[in-house]
């Protein structure tokens, strides 16, 4: 196999430390340090958004990823910060099932992400097209994070990172999507932890606390 | 004359443990006949077997016909370097055992000696002869035999209830897999209707019909071997059973399931396929697991060694899942190399288990105890004891340079070339295999402390344990044995390879080469992907050790002084506070949880007699075992309406029958 | 060859005899970072000499294991010290064990050291034993999957090709090698018992894991177990160093020129692998025992992980 371009080197090392960082969420009990790994998937993906742009002269794509960049990096973090601040939730102590066995569901996933993606790949003509495997992987961990947490704001950092995921497997594999898409994209994210966040005022004056399994007495026996 | 064939002389060999055990009868109560002379008989002959069978390893095949049989169909021998193979692995482990059963066994146990002197020897005699069948009616006896003798073995203490069920548990099972082999010949034979292996062998079968043979030997042989979920019966019966008979039969006779598999899938049904491979490694990583976590909390000493069994055989499954999945993807060199690992996995654990058991044995009879959390300390009272099952532990919990690591050295780096295989899943999958297989291997490690460090070290916890004393002479001759052929497997590998060279070319028609071993150290696929030189290790410790020691004696001085233990300057230190067998057992009985069944009663702060009771049973028991009973029984009790004991209603069964023969015919 | 031999012996005795320095290194990074003064970086040569003057006390019931077992775990870490690659490359017995065999070498000190902890029959060493086998159970799997890695993109097992072959290559980054970076940084924290896993300086007996085996040592046993655990840590370290940091290495052909250009590059790396060290100590909290398990099922499954990912990407 010939040498790959450093380009496309740098791309499947941000490939491997996405996957690594929605791992790490997986693990994580402490909710300031999902939103610092949330921030490190954004500064991952604009870097390699800024990269692609470079190999593929897209000039389009350096707006996506000054757009990543401001949004993930900057806006989405400072947003989730003051929503835990004010909120005053630091830990996520309960989980579903217990970490080991998470971790080990997420091994599987991961298993069958990439076996899945193995003959999609084929269809794509771009180097990195390897990389969509662990765009797949990505989505699916952050999916898995979601079901087996039982504070709120954990859920919408895996929304988030969900997100993260398939923007990914676009700018690797496709080179990006068109402008227009982006920017909905983008914007409905925005609006939707703006919404989010006015949830969780009402959840917490509710029932005084962000555990979702009070919202399970909301159905009638 | 000419020399007589290897096959003959074995043969002749096998006839004499027959005689051996014939004469046990003679003076059935007389101790010293059985145990100085007849045992001591019995090992020689099986050493002669296993020189005899070493001899015929690198010579061609050779086939002969016994006058004994069925009509069409007399009994086939053959000895080819498969089963000379493992008529070697019988032989060595046999000797061992015999001489210790000759210090062993005492009057006033159950059965008497000379009857337990035909069993162990019709035992010994018909595993070699399932070796050595060469078709399905000889092997059907050869297995029969070994089922029926060995059940008789297990419940030599036949007044204890609860050792009679193990044994009708045991013999249940055995004659279930039974059932699935004897399935397993009749699709094998393909449509010839000729039971000969050699007509098996030709006998060309469709894909479909080749892996329905293969399921049903896998659970023919699974369920002899203890595979999971067909595993039920080995922690009952092997603890039920005397030390050497338990043994004998983790030692050897669950490695003849092994020769069954192995010969029925690489050499009567020469093309195996790859989805084969891939269950019996999935089921063999699953049983490894299985096998050691159990072991890991248990509280009786040879229920330990049971499920520790299980966590061997579920290694060398994957071995042969391995060599399957090779074989079939036609990557015949490295199967080369996974099979040799299972092979030389099997020889080491026939060692180094009855190394073990035979120690827990010179236990149970110094001290009366098999639950862990009545001994301790032993290693003051019985120091050769100590010595041996130290070898035994360090080979089993696969440590450099015994034997026990090369087999695993071996499998793990058939492992690494697992991800260059040409099928899409299965090169991601495989090297997950990998992982089950050191974390199991590492769990081993923790049993086999525990083991240990219960029983030897530490303090004494029960009073009695004082008047403990150490195994008598032929007993250390028997561990002497074992204890010596674990050590030189270990460091000289190069013997064993070269002897599974043949045994590789026959299955698959590739070996390893010569350059693969060499005196010094172990290189499989080339000296510079992979090399193990165990003299190196040994060596290598032994000087730094001299070396150190020499060295601080000279510079500094080797003064000791006794003392009390400092424990941290706890004062009242008595032996109940070191950690009994369930505390050691608690990390892992947390991390895999789910895995058993847990009964657990707490005392509350508030019980005036406090009481703490836990039970750990096996799920497999509740979900399959017990259904199947009681479906059994309850079709039995739907069937049992017909038997209503009034002669008139049974002569008018008769009768209806006949009547309705007769409509159907005429 | 002679030359050879004497090189590589010559480089064994040096890592043997400075392991206890990288020890104290890191302990002075420890307290400078705490704002302390420290005791020098050669203060565990001074605790090796007052503790091999003195009479070795033995409680009652020791058995021969128990006196046996530190010269057989000093001897162990001897042992892969002289199969590691630590200066050079040509290590005596490189081309006699593997990584494999290597894991095997550790895990037989640490049999020796779980059974001598049982053996005096005391609270403390049996809870000790205990302990530092459930942490080897989970990070031998762990240590096994981060060599699997490295063998898979170097198509070896025996650590000098894997050095050659990470040195010389083209790719710059492997990402499978950033999985396993990780998992071989966090199995180090475990196996030598430095914190998150375990507290070297903690007086509480009941947070031990090493500790409380060695509880019954004194004298110049306790020194063996001492030096054999700061040996362990120079070996893991320059395993570490070997696998993801492999330039600098005295190449098999270079003469006496290139070892001086290895050691000198050597004992930079290591002081800034110990200053490193030191920092994630630092920054840290203990963990209590029973998540101790699930820090290295991390490390396993992103050992695992990083296989899986050599598998899809190639690399």
């Amino acid at each position: 196999m010939p040498t790959p371009s450093w380009a496309s080197q740098l791309i499947h090392l941000g490939a491997a430390l996405l996957l690594l960082s929605s791992f790490a969420m997986l693990s994580q009990r402490r909710i300031l340090s999902l939103v610092n790994l949330f921030a490190l998937q954004g500064a991952i993906l604009s870097v390699s958004t800024a990269i692609v742009a470079h190999t593929t002269g897209a000039t389009h794509l350096y707006a996506s990823a000054a757009l990543s960049l401001l949004l993930k990096v900057i806006l989405l973090p400072w947003i989730l910060h003051r929503l835990i601040t004010r909120l005053n939730v630091r830990w996520d102590t309960e989980t579903q099932l217990n970490i080991p066995t998470t971790m080990l569901v997420g091994i599987l996933v991961v298993v069958f992400a990439f076996a899945l993606a193995q003959p999609i790949a084929q269809l794509s003509s771009a180097v990195t097209r390897s990389t969509i495997g662990i765009a797949l992987a990505v989505v699916l961990l952050s999916f898995l994070m979601m079901i087996t947490r039982r504070k709120a704001i954990s859920q919408v950092i895996g929304f988030l990172a969900m997100e993260n995921g398939l923007f990914f497997a676009a700018t690797s594999a496709t080179y990006g999507m068109p402008m227009v898409v982006e920017l909905g994209v983008a914007l409905d994210v925005l609006v939707g932890t703006l919404i989010l966040g006015v949830f969780f005022f009402q959840i917490r004056e509710q029932f005084d606390s962000l555990d979702l399994q009070h919202l399970e007495r909301l159905k009638e026996d | 004359m000419s020399l007589p064939s290897a096959l003959q002389a074995v043969f002749t060999l096998v006839v004499g443990w027959i005689v051996l055990g014939a004469a046990g009868l003679l003076l059935p109560r007389n101790l010293v006949w059985v145990s100085r002379v007849l045992f001591p008989l019995g090992a020689l002959i099986s050493a002669a077997i296993a020189a005899f069978a070493f001899i015929a390893l690198p010579l061609p095949a050779e086939m002969a016909t016994l006058p004994i049989g069925l009509p069409d169909l007399p009994m086939h021998l053959r000895l080819d370097a498969l089963s000379a193979f493992f008529l070697i692995l019988i032989g060595l482990t046999a000797a061992g055992i015999s001489i210790y059963s000759a210090g062993y066994f005492r009057a006033g146990e159950g059965t008497a000696p000379g009857l337990l002197c035909l069993q162990y020897h019709v035992f010994l005699a018909s595993m070699a002869m399932v070796v050595l069948a060469d078709d399905a009616f000889c092997f059907m006896v050869s297995w029969e035999t070994m089922a029926l003798s060995s059940y008789f073995l297990v419940t030599t203490q036949h007044r204890v209830p609860e050792i009679r069920s193990a044994g009708f548990l045991y013999l249940l099972l055995a004659h279930v897999g039974a059932i699935g082999l004897l399935l397993c010949f009749g699709v094998l034979q393909g449509g010839s209707w000729q039971f000969t292996f050699d007509a098996m062998r030709q006998a060309a079968l469709s894909p479909a019909w080749a892996s329905v043979a293969f399921g049903l030997a896998l659970f023919g042989f699974g369920t002899k071997a203890g595979l999971v979920p067909l595993h039920v019966w080995l922690p009952e019966a092997h603890p039920a059973a005397p030390s050497p008979v338990s043994a004998l039969m983790s030692g050897v006779m669950l490695k003849t399931a092994i020769y069954g598999l192995i010969r029925i899938s690489l050499d009567l049904i020469h093309t195996p396929q790859w989805i084969w491979g891939a269950v019996v490694l999935a089921l063999g990583a699953f049983t490894g697991l299985f096998g050691a976590v159990f072991a890991a909390v248990q509280t009786d000493m040879k229920r330990l060694l049971a499920y520790s069994s299980i966590e061997n055989i579920g290694l060398i499954f994957t071995g042969i899942g391995l060599t399957l999945l090779f074989r079939a993807l036609g990557q015949d060199s490295l199967a080369a190399l996974a099979l040799a690992g299972t092979l030389y996995h099997a020889l080491n654990h026939a060692q180094f288990k009855s190394l073990l058991f035979l120690a827990t044995g010179s236990v149970l009879h110094a001290t009366g105890q098999r639950n862990l959390g009545r001994l301790g300390g032993l290693i003051h009272r019985m120091p050769w004891v100590a010595g041996f099952a130290l070898f035994g532990t360090l080979a089993m919990a696969g440590l450099p340079p015994l034997n026990g690591f090369v087999s695993e050295w071996l499998l793990l780096q058939a492992y690494l070339f697992t991800p260059s295989l040409p099928q899409g899943m299965v090169d991601m999958l495989v090297p997950l295999g990998a992982a089950a297989f050191a974390l199991t291997v590492a769990l081993a490690a923790y049993v086999l402390v525990k083991f240990y460090g219960v029983i030897f070290l530490g303090r004494a916890r029960e009073a009695a344990l004082e008047q403990a004393h150490d195994a008598s002479l032929l007993e250390r001759c028997g561990l002497t044995w074992l204890a010596s052929t674990c050590v030189v497997l270990g460091l000289f590998p190069v013997v064993v390879l070269r002897a599974l060279d043949h045994v590789n070319r026959l299955l698959l028609g590739a070996g390893l080469g010569s350059q693969a071993a060499s005196w010094w150290a172990l290189t499989p696929t080339s000296a510079a992907r992979a090399a193990y030189s165990p003299l190196a290790f040994g060596s290598g410790i032994a000087i730094a050790v001299l070396a150190v020691f020499l060295f601080v004696r000279w510079l500094y001085h080797g003064r000791v002084r006794e003392s009390a233990a400092w424990d941290c300057g706890f004062p009242a230190q008595t032996s109940r506070m070191q950690d009994t067998a369930e505390g050691f057992g608690q990390p892992i009985r947390r991390i895999f949880g789910p895995f058993f069944r847990i009964r657990r009663q707490v005392p509350s702060p508030f019980d005036a007699a406090p009481h703490y009771a836990l039970d750990l049973s096996d799920r497999w028991w509740y979900w399959v075992y017990e259904p199947i009973g009681r479906a059994v029984k309850a079709s039995a009790n739907r069937i049992g309406v017909l038997q209503q004991g009034s002669i008139a209603l049974y002569l008018l069964y008769s009768f209806v029958t006949l009547v309705a023969l007769l409509a159907f015919v005429l | 060859m002679t030359r050879d031999l004497l090189l590589g012996i010559f480089q064994a005795v040096l890592s043997i005899v400075a392991a206890p320095l990288l020890l104290g290194w890191v302990d002075q990074c420890r307290a400078w970072l705490q704002n302390r003064r420290g005791a020098g970086v050669l203060q565990p040569y001074r605790v090796l000499r007052k503790l091999m003057q003195k009479d070795a006390v033995v409680a009652y019931g020791a058995s021969p294991l128990f006196r046996a077992s530190p010269y057989v775990q000093f001897g162990a870490m001897c042992l892969a010290a002289a199969i590691i690659p630590i200066v050079s490359v040509t290590a005596p017995l490189a081309a006699s064990a593997d990584t494999i065999a290597l894991v095997g070498l550790f895990a037989l000190a640490r049999v020796f050291i779980a059974l001598a902890g049982m053996d005096i029959g005391t609270a403390f060493g049996s809870l000790g034993a205990r302990r530092e086998m459930l942490v080897g159970f989970l990070s031998e799997p762990a240590l096994l999957m981060v060599f699997f890695t490295a063998s898979l993109i170097c198509q070896s097992t025996l650590l000098p090709t894997i050095v050659d072959t990470l040195a010389h290559r083209e790719l710059v980054i492997y990402p499978s090698l950033a999985f396993a970076g990780v998992a071989f940084t966090m199995v180090l924290l475990a196996e030598n018992a430095r914190i998150p896993i375990d507290n070297p300086t903690t007086h509480l007996e009941l947070t031990m894991i090493h500790e409380a085996m060695v509880l019954e040592y004194s004298a110049r046993h306790l020194a063996l177990i001492e030096w054999a655990a700061a040996l362990k840590l120079m070996n893991f370290t320059a395993i570490g160093l070997a696998l993801f940091i492999p330039w600098g290495l005295t190449a098999a052909t270079a003469g006496p020129s290139g070892l001086i250009v290895g050691i000198v590059t050597t004992a930079l790396k290591l002081t800034a692998a110990g200053a490193v060290l030191a920092l994630i100590e630092t920054v840290s909290a203990k963990l209590r025992i029973f998540r101790a398990p699930e820090f290295l099922a991390t490390a396993f499954l992103l050992a695992v992980l990083g296989l899986l990912v050599h598998q899809l990407l190639g690399s």
